[in-house]
């Protein structure tokens, strides 16, 4: 069914009982073309864009979990493409493009909301790795603004403007940065795959392979062995787990991030702030809370749970940069589980086998790629060849040199 | 992960004074090891999932290595033993 504003009308009529499921919860099939082992954001996006723009139909997505318990359901929703290198601006640029368009695409309420995403800087030298990057955004055709002080401290007024070590001197925005709700993105994207066909297997693990020489057949799972021609993993966090399956030990280590929303308040915030002087982030909700988070705790780990030590650090940094957010109760936090690549970006390639495919490394970066991931992991599916915008993003780019790293902190993950 | 590590020497003391190395089978190669050995050093991981064994470097305190063995799923800390001691041992 399509959804409009007729659809939600003629329902309304009908007392609203003729609303069908958003997706069919079918048993697998004994043979799929492509296995997407991983239900999150980018494991959907991929079948969609695979059945929707590259005529593949006949597509299992298998989630050990249900679907929006990973990440795509754990983080903190903001999208941007402020990117200073060139293996990385063009595909985030892609990503923001898809983003603009895709509610009307997938016929979806998926709340994309182009608020701004603003860098703080406090030194000389952030101010000019800000104006560096804000050009090179500018020369990949991606919108970019250097804001001087008066300008931030009126946009953002609850700030603490008289902090002698660390003064606010300015900050770079990215105006069509935002936030998008991260759950109907999921749910978006599963219902526009399952319109099209493709069978969503929820709590179904998969345990392993089979393989004949260098070419997989099938994956062993919770609900039996299914066979395919192609196998594409998608399970971030859980990356290394599955490529372990089929032989193959990739450049991840997996890492624990936190967030955090505070009870809801009136409006505050209507921008999404990073603090260049501390580990903290922060935008605010539709629905009024205070949604913001840190780093990575730092050690490896696969418990989606972190530690009070980062916690109280985060806060620490929130109520330094605002200082009236010492008055706010917080009423959740969790943590997801990504996988921390060896120079910050992620991997997008055909693994060292006939017929599997590699979508992994995202870091804490990953939901805002989603639209661009899922099209350019459907690109190599469908034609074996990279997409132009992801050609960089490579397997064996650690082995010959070509590392994009963004943050110029070289193999260790939890510095990223 | 647990809040405290219990340090062989100093006691309980906060994870926060401590700095983790990774898995203790990784170790450094020769410096004349091929280039394969050497890239599967700096840059592929076995990222194991469950009981794992790493080199934690009491930095705010003793400064000493230590093994701290854990489950990376759940949190639980089980033994915390001085790494060259554990060496002179095996
Ligand atoms: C706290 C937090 C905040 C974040 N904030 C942002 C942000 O503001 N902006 C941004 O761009 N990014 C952010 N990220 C990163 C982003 O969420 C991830 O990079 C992205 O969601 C990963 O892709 P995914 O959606 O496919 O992951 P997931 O949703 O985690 O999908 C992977 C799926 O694979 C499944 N799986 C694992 N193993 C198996 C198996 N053996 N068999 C079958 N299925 C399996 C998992 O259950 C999971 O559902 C954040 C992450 C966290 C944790
Ligand atoms: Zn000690």
């Amino acid at each position: 069914m399509r959804y409009s504003a007729l659809s939600i009308f003629k329902n309304a009529l009908g007392g609203n009982k003729d609303w069908q499921p958003v997706w069919r919860e079918p048993e697998p099939k004994k043979k799929y073309d492509v296995i997407i082992a991983g239900g999150g954001g980018h494991g959907l996006a991929t079948a969609y864009y695979l059945a929707h723009e590259f005529g593949v139909r006949n597509i299992g997505v298998i989630e050990k979990s249900y679907i929006g318990n990973g990440n795509i359901g754990r983080n903190t929703t903001i999208i941007r493409s402020n990117y200073l290198l060139e293996g990385n601006t063009p595909f985030y640029e892609l990503s923001l493009k898809l983003w603009e368009g895709l509610e009307q695409d997938f016929n979806f309420n998926a709340m994309v909301s182009q608020r701004g995403v603003v860098n703080l800087v406090h030194t000389d030298g952030q101010r000019d790795a800000a104006r560096r990057r804000g050009n090179a955004m500018r020369m990949h055709g991606v919108d970019a603004e250097y804001l001087d002080l008066k300008t931030i401290r009126d946009m953002l007024p609850f700030f603490d403007y008289s902090n002698a070590r660390f003064p606010i001197m300015g900050g770079l925005i990215q105006r069509r940065g935002g936030t998008v709700r991260h759950d109907a993105v999921a749910w978006g994207f599963a219902r526009g795959a399952d319109s099209y066909g493709v069978d969503i297997i929820q709590n179904c693990e998969m345990t392993g392979v089979r393989r004949e020489g260098s070419k997989i057949t099938g994956v062993e799972t919770s609900k039996g062995f299914i066979e395919c021609d192609k196998l594409a993993l998608s399970a971030a966090g859980h990356s290394s787990v599955v490529a372990e399956m089929a032989g193959i030990k990739l450049p991840i280590e997996s890492h624990v991030l936190q967030a955090f929303v505070s009870e809801g308040l009136k409006p505050f915030i209507d921008t999404v702030v990073t603090y260049g002087a501390g580990h903290f982030y922060i935008s605010q909700s539709d629905k009024g809370g205070l949604v913001f988070g840190g780093d990575i705790d730092g050690y490896n780990s696969y418990a989606r749970r972190g530690n009070l030590a980062t916690v109280e650090h985060v806060m620490e940094a929130g109520v330094a940069m605002i200082p009236a957010l010492s008055r706010v109760k917080v009423l959740r936090s969790w943590g997801g589980i990504m996988d921390m690549s060896m120079d910050g970006s992620p991997i997008i390639d055909k693994a060292p086998l006939d017929n599997l495919y590699i979508n992994a490394g995202w870091c804490y970066g990953g939901f805002k790629a989603t639209p661009a991931s899922g099209w350019c992991y459907a690109h190599l599916i469908a034609k074996d060849e990279p997409h132009p915008v992801a050609k960089f993003m490579r397997l064996d780019r650690f082995r010959r040199g070509y590392l994009i790293d963004e943050r110029g902190a070289g193999a260790q993950p939890n510095l990223h | 992960m647990a809040s405290l590590i219990e340090c062989p020497h100093c006691g309980a003391r906060p994870k926060e004074e401590f700095t983790v190395r990774g898995n203790v089978e990784r170790q450094r190669p020769a410096p004349d090891a091929d280039p394969d050995t050497w890239f599967d050093y700096v840059y592929l991981r076995d990222n194991p999932m469950g009981r794992i064994s790493e080199h934690w470097h009491h930095t705010a305190g003793c400064r000493r290595w230590l093994i701290v063995e854990r489950d990376n799923t759940d949190h639980t800390v089980f033994n915390v033993t001085d790494a060259m001691e554990a060496k002179s041992k095996s």
